[in-house]
């Protein structure tokens, strides 16, 4: 009962658990059909509609159809991903792009996001540990005053009071 | 009328003016306490007073461009540009926000309606009051400047005059926009309040936390307009523009989420400055920050800084949107620097795993949620800038930037409310999570069991393997939630000897703000599983001659009729398509295209069908020029309805949460 309530066997089970979802992520065969929607959705439509080319749902589309017919001409010439997406930007533009690319200054749109949290993170969590250190001493230096200043009686009521009011209050 | 409204403007300016003039000058009197003729009180009364016929000016105003678009009044270019004679009466009411000098005499209007009310309930705290009051002043006097010098609404046509108007975009012939962009207006007008509360409060070094207090009841009101307005945005582009989903990242729908993200943390971290009298200039920032963004979100909407679907007017009154904003940021910053020593923590935060550090992360979170959306939103213009070519940002970048910040978040959704204030300990912690943490995990395992697996046709797919996570972290946070409710409830049950719901009732009551706050978060993780299932939408798309079919899911479309249909405003064509499921006809759907007269611009009107599990979203795309034959296409998209029904549960919450607690009957006699 004991060892069911330790926190090692939480762990131990978490982790199990983390290991058979990750068997069962990596599980799957590949399938070249899916790669026309995932294209389509990292493409956009040219004809100003301003929707993803897996999207673009107007009759009449001047550009779409043209666009879907090339994006399968070259998933079924052999064509990688990049390459598909490289040859479209050379010859739309790099705003058929539904996303920034990963190279030059659009690079920084994809870095900026995550430096800012990392940044952010780190600053708060160095300040609360600031923080936190700044408080004990406080406490502690006011725990001890108390401890020179109060007769037995008195200190076994205080730590009494301390453990049964302790840390959980909730609201 | 339209010399009526044009002067109505002019007094409402003047009277602006005067109030932001007097009210200023009355409170530096006061301020200073310089021995003067005319007493300061009575002088900011004036002010006052000249705030409330404003109010009743800028009304005037509005009243005259409504009724110039009920009386066909064509003269007015506006009018003509926003109306037509065939226009049915809710969509004329509609055409006062269509464009961009309609829309500004709205935002002026509600600003008069919120400065009305403040107004007069100003004998809570007369001199806050005047404060804010002449803060709010001075928010409307540039926007009656901009209504009266750059963006005249009554501006008269030149030329001869049209025996009819261009009519309504068609776009916005549709219910939700009667409602949609007054709701979203009130939320961003709304958040003026909060700020001019904050300025003034910085401004004259007030005591305690007050002013935190007096401005909670109008921050969740603005708060819930703004959600309610984003969501009906979200409804509107779900069944109008006929593509299937209901937000495409579009930097309109971006501009109206950031203040929403910058005033959901100040609500969640003003609490910490009312229970500990921290977070003090955080909490000041905040709301001048989603004060700026309500500004921004108007510039991107109004100022054609980047091209939407949702950016219905477009101008040149950008510089003075850019000029107001570098004005408030100027004061904000001039204000906080001389009064910054005002502001230092009452309290310390005490433990990294605390009640208050995981408002300060929740606060972290959404905050670079909202940088994301800035960055993305703004990133073109950037790029064209330094690079000198633009670059699109669409769903692809926040997707995989924004939906991972969002999951996190709805993370500590889950933890914050389970962690005790001041500090934890590892008993604690273990006895308030491990219910969440393994209904976590038995959810992946439930979902991976059904076949909600993170791959799509046997390749890892980004969507599929976020909506597992939010699946699995919804329930988990679920049951915290929940465990929350059963242990109080509990322990009143014990104590009162009710039965276990109606001590959920008097838990609630007793507590409205914290309850109604799990409701509110309840309702955002019913949301986030309506957001989840995008993940499984699917489509079909075919040409349906008559009794052709189409399938879809469980669902059978047949073709049992086309045809078309004319009135006074639009020309339409439908197909009437019987919708069977499991071979039995269970009802009929009527996609429509139409054409409106006056614009000469088609517009889809969706069909849907929804259900809790999914939506049947039918689009009419047309016809085959070649065949005649309507163009159908069928989505099948899951748990949409969890969103709309989320949003309910939301607003509920938050009306809880803005009810008073009640005290307990021995806290209430011992009152006595």
């Amino acid at each position: 009962m004991k060892s069911f309530r330790s926190f090692t066997f939480w762990m131990r089970g978490a982790q199990a658990l983390a290991l058979a979802v990750a068997v069962c992520f990596s599980l799957g065969a590949s399938d070249a059909g899916s790669r026309f929607n995932d294209l389509g959705h990292r493409l956009m439509c040219t004809c100003g509609c301003a929707q993803l080319l897996g999207e673009c749902n107007h009759v009449g589309c001047p550009e779409s159809g043209r666009e879907r017919q090339e994006l399968k001409d070259a998933i079924a010439g052999g064509k990688s991903d990049k390459e598909i997406l490289a040859a479209f930007a050379t010859k739309y533009g790099a705003t058929v792009l539904a996303a920034p690319t990963t190279q030059g200054f659009d690079l920084v749109a994809w870095i900026a996001p995550f430096a800012v949290f990392g940044a952010a993170l780190l600053g708060t969590i160095l300040l609360v540990r600031r923080w936190a250190l700044s408080s004990a001493g406080k406490a502690q230096a006011a725990k001890d005053a108390e401890a020179a200043s109060d007769d037995p009686e008195t200190r076994t009521l205080r730590e009494k009071i301390r453990r049964e009011t302790g840390s959980d209050g909730g609201f | 009328m339209a010399a009526f409204g044009s002067f109505a403007l002019l007094i409402a300016l003047a009277l602006a003016a005067y109030n932001l003039l007097a009210g200023a000058l009355a409170l530096r009197m006061i301020a200073t306490r310089q021995p003067a003729r005319i007493s300061p009180e009575r002088l900011a009364d004036t002010a006052r007073r000249a705030g409330i016929a404003g109010f009743v000016a800028v009304t005037a105003a509005a009243f005259a461009l409504v009724w110039s678009v009920f009386a066909n009044d064509f003269s007015i270019t506006y009018i003509m540009e926003h109306s037509n004679r065939a226009l049915p009466g809710a969509y004329k009411f509609s055409a006062l926000w269509s464009g961009q000098e309609g829309s500004l005499l709205l935002w002026a209007w509600l600003l008069g309606v919120y400065g009305f009310v403040l107004r007069l309930t100003h004998k809570k705290d007369v001199k806050l009051y005047a404060y804010a009051g002449t803060i709010l002043a001075a928010i409307q006097v540039f926007f009656l400047a901009v209504l009266n010098f750059a963006a005249p609404p009554f501006a008269l046509y030149r030329g001869a005059l049209p025996d009819d108007g261009n009519g309504l975009n068609p776009l916005l012939q549709y219910p939700e926009m009667v409602i949609h962009p007054p709701m979203l207006y009130l939320g961003y007008v709304g958040f003026c309040i909060p700020f001019a509360f904050a300025l003034g409060a910085l401004m004259m070094n007030y005591p305690g936390e007050k002013w935190i207090k007096i401005t909670r009841a109008w921050t969740m009101v603005t708060w819930l307009f703004l959600t309610c307005g984003i969501f009906l945005g979200m409804h509107w582009a779900y069944a109008v523009l006929g593509w299937g989903g209901y937000w495409g990242w579009d930097p309109v729908e971006n501009a109206s989420f950031m203040p929403w993200l910058t005033g959901t943390a100040f609500l969640h971290s003003v609490m910490m400055q009312e229970k500990k009298g921290m977070m003090k200039s955080w909490n000041v920032w905040l709301i001048f920050s989603t004060f700026l963004l309500t500004l921004l979100g108007t510039l991107l909407t109004r100022a054609g800084l980047v091209s939407s679907v949702h950016a219905f007017a477009q101008s040149s009154i950008g510089n003075w949107f850019v000029a107001f904003m570098v004005i408030v940021l100027a004061v904000c910053i001039f204000t906080y620097v001389l009064q910054r020593k005002n502001l230092k923590s009452d309290h310390q935060l005490e433990s990294l795993v605390s009640r208050e550090s995981s408002f300060l992360f929740n606060n972290l979170v959404l905050l670079t949620a909202c940088f994301v959306i800035l960055w993305g939103t703004l990133f073109p213009i950037l790029s064209e800038y330094v690079v000198g070519s633009k670059v699109t940002v669409g769903a692809p970048f926040y997707n995989r930037v924004a939906v991972p910040i969002g999951l996190f978040l709805l993370f500590l959704t889950g933890v914050g409310p389970l962690l005790p204030w001041r500090a934890t300990s590892f008993k604690s912690i273990r006895r308030n999570f491990v219910l969440p943490v393994i209904v976590l995990w038995v959810t992946v395992i439930v979902c991976l069991a059904v076949g909600v697996w993170p791959w799509k046709a046997g390749v890892f797919d980004q969507g599929n393997f976020y909506a597992l996570v939010a699946f699995a972290i919804s329930a988990g946070v679920l049951t915290a939630i929940l465990s929350e409710f059963v242990r109080g409830a509990g322990v009143i049950s014990r104590q009162t000897g009710r039965n276990f719901f109606v001590a959920t009732w008097l838990l609630t009551r007793r507590n409205t703000r914290r309850y109604g706050g799990y409701i509110v978060h309840i309702g955002v993780v019913v949301i986030v599983v309506g957001l989840a299932g995008a993940a499984f939408n699917r489509n079909v798309e075919s040409e349906m001659g008559l009794h052709d079919k189409l399938v879809i899911g469980p669902y059978t479309l047949v073709q049992v009729g086309a045809t078309q249909d004319s009135n006074l405003n639009y020309n339409s064509e439908y197909a009437m398509l019987d919708v069977y499921e499991h071979g039995k006809k269970q009802f009929q759907m009527t996609p429509e295209r139409r054409v409106y007269l006056a614009s000469e611009q088609p517009q889809t009107m969706v069909a849907i069908h929804s259900v809790p599990s999914w939506d049947l979203y039918v689009v009419y795309e047309g016809t085959n020029p070649d065949t005649g034959q309507p163009i159908i296409k069928a989505f099948l998209n899951p748990l949409v309805g969890w969103i709309w029904a989320g949003l309910m549960v939301l607003v509920f919450g938050t009306l809880v949460a803005l009810v008073p607690s009640q005290k307990p009957a021995a806290q209430r006699g011992g009152n006595q």
